[in-house]
């Protein structure tokens, strides 16, 4: 049974026990790629982020895009997983698995799943930052105006 | 009118100061009814602008049926 899909997650994510969920004798590669909460943005010192989705739509479009990878690039198991809530620094806010018979179609899948997702999936982050502002990435610069 | 309920998410929902709200709307569309509630809360500019229907990706001349749930998306920051 392949295992495939997106899910949301109000608690830490541990790569490594979610790659196992990927684990298969039929496959040769494994590729993950896990973004992180980071100390700054455009300039700026971020000292944590808050993340909030529109769940049901989310789940929704995540399942798809994870659906898209493993028809396009044949994949065996693919699994993404994203974080909601109040995250610290270093914090594993996404994280994307697939595994596949070779390294090829693993590299370009993980990466596909990842770029739409930030893409397409309905997910909004705040950045607190160390002087006390805070703002939603991506609409502040406009909502300025 | 078709009574509908609206949902808010971040930026939307701190601009508004509610996650959701139940109205009766005279617009036709869910382009419509953006524009009426911009006229009561001033919303904030963004850069682009989705809307989902009954937690549907719709088009904005979607047509707003009695009991929608509709969602106005800002510009999304996953990752």
């Amino acid at each position: 049974m392949p295992m495939a899909g997106f899910e949301f997650s109000r608690s830490p994510l541990v790569a490594a026990h979610l790659a196992q969920t990927l684990a298969d004798d039929s496959c040769g590669a494994l590729v993950t790629f896990e973004g992180w909460v980071r100390n700054h943005n455009e300039g700026r010192c971020v000292e944590r982020l808050e993340y909030e989705g529109y769940e049901a739509l989310g789940l929704a479009e995540g399942e798809r895009i994870v659906a898209e990878a493993m028809e396009r690039f044949g994949l065996l198991h693919a699994r993404c997983v994203h974080r909601l809530g109040v995250l610290g620094l270093g914090e594993v806010a996404v994280w994307v698995g697939v595994s596949a018979a070779h390294r090829d179609e693993a590299f370009a899948a993980c990466r596909y799943i990842i770029d739409e997702v930030k893409r397409r999936v309905p997910i909004w982050k705040k950045e607190y930052y160390a002087d006390g502002d805070s703002g939603w990435v991506n609409c502040e610069s406009c909502g300025a105006s | 009118m078709p009574r509908v309920r609206v949902r808010y998410f971040a930026i939307l929902r701190e601009h508004t100061g509610c996650a959701a709200e139940a109205l009766d709307t005279a617009a036709a569309t869910a382009g419509e009814l953006y524009r009426e509630l911009d006229g009561r809360y001033r919303f904030p500019r963004l850069a682009s602008l989705k809307v989902a229907i009954n937690d549907e990706f719709r088009d904005w001349n979607s047509a707003i049926a009695d009991g929608d749930d509709v969602v106005f998306m800002p510009p999304v920051a996953g990752g």
